[in-house]
């Protein structure tokens, strides 16, 4: 399981990646923002996206849009992890095709709540 | 402020004798008297205009030398107050930044330390449960008991160095009391920068008054509303307990989603 981790703050992509190898997911990759991640997901055979929302150049919200609309990565779940707690925003995200949604600050419980969710709904 | 009032109200009361005035000149068909009074009009209402135009450049000036923002100066940037905030607020980002990561690898190094431990337990443990259920010979058990000195020793050391890992971790939260001095000084300076600028608006609403000048609020409101892009993201979102559009945390979160039908 391949997975990449977007977010602008170097912290917490550390912390998610801390988080998933304590789940067992080792190969893990990082980027700095959406316009960073794309071409990385357009060349590399991920399995997971997780991404955060507010980050300067592409948002997070962005770069869901161009992976569902990538004829090849459109199947890609994505997992936003996010401080952006607007019902508004929730809704945009889960229109845009979100496979799962965590607000920050969350707990590695949470975490590995809305991924294994997620794998059952991929594999199911 | 009293000069103030006292000058609109000056211009008031010239207004409405001029006025008067100003009718009855021309239904006497005093053409050029009427001339005469709409100048006199234009006069008042300038010089109140130049006034409060002068008291709006003072004002404004005061608010030059509260910040320390010498505007002929080359180095104008690095000495005003806000330029400072600047760099203190950078200072936190890379305060609390250093602090993350100086936590993080503490947990990453005691964490294998750890493992280590536990995986040696493991195996004595099963080793023991061997021993005692007398499955043991003489040669396996002088091993097992020199393991087991090995593992006290080993766990010795190894909590040593947890310990003094946990009090490293301990040490990189100082961050909170220097962060916290620094944001509070910023706070400080913004509520200063909002009193002088609530006093200039204030200046340039007498200004506002002279020169007849209207602003339509809710249309720079709206304006401003559109100017926004909520895709951009907000942030954090500070009382989201006390706001109805925004949700209090995970488990709200949860319900909106499945009431989506996730």
């Amino acid at each position: 399981m391949k997975i990449l981790i977007v977010d602008d703050f170097s912290t917490m992509r550390r912390i998610i990646k801390n988080l998933l190898r304590d789940l067992g997911f080792t190969n893990t990759s990082e980027a700095d923002d959406g316009t960073t991640a794309l071409p990385m997901l357009q060349s590399g055979s991920f399995d997971f996206l997780v991404t955060d929302w507010n980050m300067p150049g592409m948002t997070g919200i962005d770069l869901l849009r161009a992976v569902r609309a990538d004829e090849r990565l459109k199947h890609l779940p994505v997992l936003m992890v996010t401080a952006e707690a607007k019902r508004d925003q929730i809704i945009e995200a889960a229109q845009a095709g979100v496979n799962g949604y965590v607000v920050k600050p969350f707990t590695a419980q949470v975490l590995k709540e809305k991924i294994d969710k997620i794998f059952e709904r991929v594999n199911g | 402020m009293a000069y103030n009032e006292a000058n609109a109200l000056d211009l008031e009361s010239t207004l409405k004798t001029h006025a008067r005035e100003l009718i009855e000149t021309l239904e006497m068909g005093n053409v050029s008297g009427a001339v005469q009074l709409i100048h006199e009009l234009n006069q008042v209402r300038d010089r109140g205009l130049y006034q409060e135009v002068g008291k709006l450049t003072r004002e404004l000036h005061n608010a030059i030398v509260n910040f320390q923002i010498d505007p002929a100066s080359p180095h104008a940037q690095e000495v005003s107050q806000i330029a400072d905030a600047t760099d203190r607020l950078g200072y936190v980002v890379k305060m609390t930044e250093k602090a993350a990561n100086r936590t993080m690898d503490l947990v990453e190094e005691s964490t294998p330390l750890l493992g280590e431990m536990s995986q040696a337990a493991q195996g004595l443990r099963n080793d023991w449960g061997r021993f005692m259920r007398r499955e043991m010979s003489a040669e396996e058990f002088r091993d097992l008991a020199r393991r087991v000195e090995q593992f006290l020793g080993q766990s010795q050391h190894n909590a040593d160095q947890l310990s003094a890992k946990m009090n490293d971790i301990l040490l990189a939260q100082d961050y909170q009391d220097l962060t916290g001095q620094v944001i509070k000084k910023v706070t400080a300076l913004v509520a200063d920068v909002e009193n002088s600028l609530l006093k200039l608006v204030l200046m340039a609403s007498h200004v506002d008054r002279f020169a007849g000048i209207h602003h339509d609020r809710e249309q720079l409101r709206s304006e401003q509303a559109q100017q926004k892009e909520p895709s951009r993201g907000e942030g954090p979102q500070i009382h989201a307990d006390k706001r109805e559009d925004v949700v209090s945390g995970q488990d709200d979160v949860d319900d909106l989603l499945s009431s989506l039908g996730f």
